[in-house]
């Protein structure tokens, strides 16, 4: 039986009620479509693959056998991460490394800027100042879109290269799909601190595929300025 | 072109240095009303920063599937083991 939840409250109820009736096929529809995102989130707690990859198995577990107690308050998504968070959290210090995401986010929030300065024109420049110097020119994009051919390794790997609570938020949002609200609640932290962190990892991507373009120009801004003013500017040299 | 409208904005323009810290906020429609008519102002007048919005745009909407982290089959095999062994008992 293929079940085409879509994550939504009636979706959740269905779901449960299911999974409360011991319908296997219900449980192996719900592990299809979060383990991903779980082995994600997971990552960001525990140091390796492998204890992600437990984490998550332990979480089911806790999940099918705890489902009576879900309520509803909040949706079976949400549920089900806060106690991944919670499994997690208890298998971080065996390996010496458990701190909660609020903190990784608010670690990698470091305030610099996200494009290097040394692009733009400086502040006290007399015209164009905190403008573009090098502009971003646009890329050679295939029909198919940014994933198709060569540049899908170079975003993969530049996500595999962000800082952790960065890479997991771009993870979540960009490439499962899932809304801010679900992001902020799974990962319990604030909207701000969840845009932050999308921001960041979403500039890092763009410059790297900026890089292995390669294609920049620099703004000639003297000639800019000089057909600008015209004779006017230049009497007063 | 966009000099040329940069130095007669009637509002005080944002800039570009200002725009691409922004553009995420904007995107997710974070920003204050006025804040956010100052980032379409400034777009409407700024190649570089409309190509920079539009690459971000590109970024956002284009990774979905990138990669996928698969759970071992061993181990959710084992999970709708356990549950079926739960149901018996």
């Amino acid at each position: 039986m293929t079940m085409g939840f879509s994550g939504g409250q009636a979706d959740d109820e269905a779901l449960v009620a299911a999974v409360r009736g011991g319908d296997a096929d219900a449980v192996a529809s719900l592990v299809d479509r979060h383990s991903s995102a779980m082995i994600r989130v997971a990552m960001a707690y525990v140091p390796t693959r492998a204890t992600a990859e437990e984490t998550v198995q332990e979480t089911w577990i806790a999940v099918l056998r705890g489902i009576d107690r879900f309520e509803g308050r909040s949706s079976l998504k949400t549920w089900i991460f806060r106690i991944l968070t919670n499994v997690a959290m208890r298998a971080g210090p065996r390996e010496r490394r458990s701190v909660p995401f609020s903190a990784l986010a608010a670690r990698e929030d470091s305030g610099e800027p996200t494009v290097d300065p040394d692009r733009f024109l400086p502040a006290d420049h007399e015209h164009f100042g905190g403008h573009w110097l090098i502009m971003p020119t646009a890329w050679p994009t295939p029909e198919e879109g940014l994933l198709a051919g060569e540049t899908r390794g170079v975003i993969a790997t530049a996500i595999a290269g962000l800082p952790v609570a960065q890479r997991t938020v771009i993870a979540l949002r960009d490439v499962e799909g899932w809304s801010s609200e679900e992001v902020c609640d799974a990962l319990e932290i604030s909207a701000g601190h969840q845009r932050v962190l999308l921001h960041r990892g979403r500039a890092r991507v763009r410059q790297a595929i900026e890089d292995y373009h390669g294609a920049v120009v620099e703004i000639d801004y003297d000639a800019v300025t000089a057909q600008l003013m015209g004779e006017t500017s230049r009497e007063g040299d | 072109m966009m000099a040329d409208q940069h130095a007669h904005s009637d509002e005080e323009d944002l800039g570009c240095v200002a725009f691409v810290e922004l553009v995420t906020d904007y995107l997710e429609g974070a920003l204050p009303d006025a804040e956010a008519r100052r980032v379409e102002q400034h777009l409407g007048t700024c190649p570089g920063c409309t190509e920079y919005l539009e690459q971000l745009r590109a970024v956002a909407g284009s990774l979905k599937g990138l990669t996928d982290e698969s759970f071992p089959p061993e181990m959710r095999d084992g999970v709708i083991s356990d549950f079926r062994d739960s149901q018996k008992g």
